[in-house]
């Protein structure tokens, strides 16, 4: 997995902006990752830990928003969690569903001082 | 006083970024350009090796291996006919990002070549979410590894411009049930361009050539 690369772009990104905030701390960061974005929450924890250690980061929380997959049938519009390994509709039973949601991946916003 | 700051920025911006970079680079030098990926052993290397060959005295083909060790793959593409084969050592990274392929662009004369085919590490996830800035995404599916992968790997099978099916020499041999497979591909990745071929007995391999060849000369 590619957590250690991810977990830099989030830090890039949040003192970036703290910096144009003119922050002297950030507390949180809050990130909005979808089901279908293969990042492990604990993994960018730990790299955080590293990572931030000697910037206006350290000991930041970070918060994970964490959105469902959905599909929708583009047959009856129902929209629906795919279940592990059939993608047809479980209303109608349409082969023809569309993704979503569950593509997120992006860090939202930040708390600073 | 605690102020919260909206940002809303996609976590890979900066490869994102660096992938337009490359991508402005390779259109100045006029060069068509794939980013081939899949699983391990589903056949990156041996379509390239028998592409190349189907390619000769008609494009100028430059080749960056991606691979977590070794120069096994570009050995092997700079046999097989490349001009020029690129080894890019992740050391430990399970996919190219943009800031691999800038440094392999670095070392090529881009204007001396028509095709530049880009092998990725053998991975069906995280390649996906790190665009290098080439002009077509290309995954290669193969026969042993079972229908069921569009299902396993959704995120892949969105986001490429063209499959290739390898290995369908295989199919009286084992299990995989292409109505299944083809339909998770649909719902993913609708009227995505299928070449289903074989690397070995080279069934197939013309059609899949002959779209290089039209995209190339389509720059």
């Amino acid at each position: 997995m590619h957590e250690l690369a991810v977990t830099q772009s989030i830090l890039d990104i949040a003192l970036r902006h703290a910096t144009q905030a003119s922050a002297k701390k950030i507390t949180s960061i809050n990130i909005v990752i979808g089901e279908f974005a293969s990042i492990v929450d604990d993994s960018v924890q730990f790299y955080w830990d590293l990572l931030a250690d000697d910037t206006i980061a350290k000991g930041a929380q970070l918060c994970f928003e964490r959105i469902a997959g959905e599909m929708t049938c583009t047959n009856c519009q129902h929209a629906f969690h795919p279940k592990d390994i059939d993608f047809a509709c479980p209303n109608c039973g349409s082969q023809f569903v569309q993704i979503t949601k569950g593509d997120e991946f992006r860090v939202d916003s930040i708390d600073v001082e | 006083m605690t102020i919260r700051v909206p940002i809303v920025e996609n976590i890979l911006n900066a490869n994102d970024h660096l992938a337009e970079q490359n991508r402005g680079r390779i259109d100045s030098a006029g060069v068509f350009s794939i980013n081939i990926m899949a699983s391990p052993g589903a056949g990156k290397t041996s379509l390239i090796e028998q592409t190349l060959p189907r390619l000769k005295d008609k494009l100028r083909v430059a080749v960056v291996d991606g691979d977590i060790a070794t120069s096994i793959d570009a050995d092997r593409a700079a046999n097989a006919g490349a001009q020029a084969a690129i080894q890019v050592n992740t050391g430990g990274d399970c996919h190219l990002d943009a800031v691999m392929l800038r440094g392999a662009l670095e070392q090529l004369d881009l204007t001396q070549f028509d095709l530049l085919i880009v092998e990725n590490v053998g991975n069906l996830v995280c390649p996906a979410s790190f665009k290098l800035g080439t002009h077509k995404s290309i995954l290669i599916a193969s026969i042993p590894e079972g229908d069921d992968k569009p299902y396993k790997y959704p995120g892949m099978y969105r986001g490429v411009d063209a499959l290739v099916i390898n290995k369908i020499d295989l199919l009286p041999y084992v299990p995989f049930k292409m109505d299944y497979f083809k339909h998770g591909v649909e719902v993913l990745n609708p009227g995505v361009l299928t070449f289903p071929l074989s690397a070995k007995t080279g069934e197939g391999m013309d059609a899949w050539v002959d779209w290089l060849i039209g995209q190339v000369k389509a720059m």
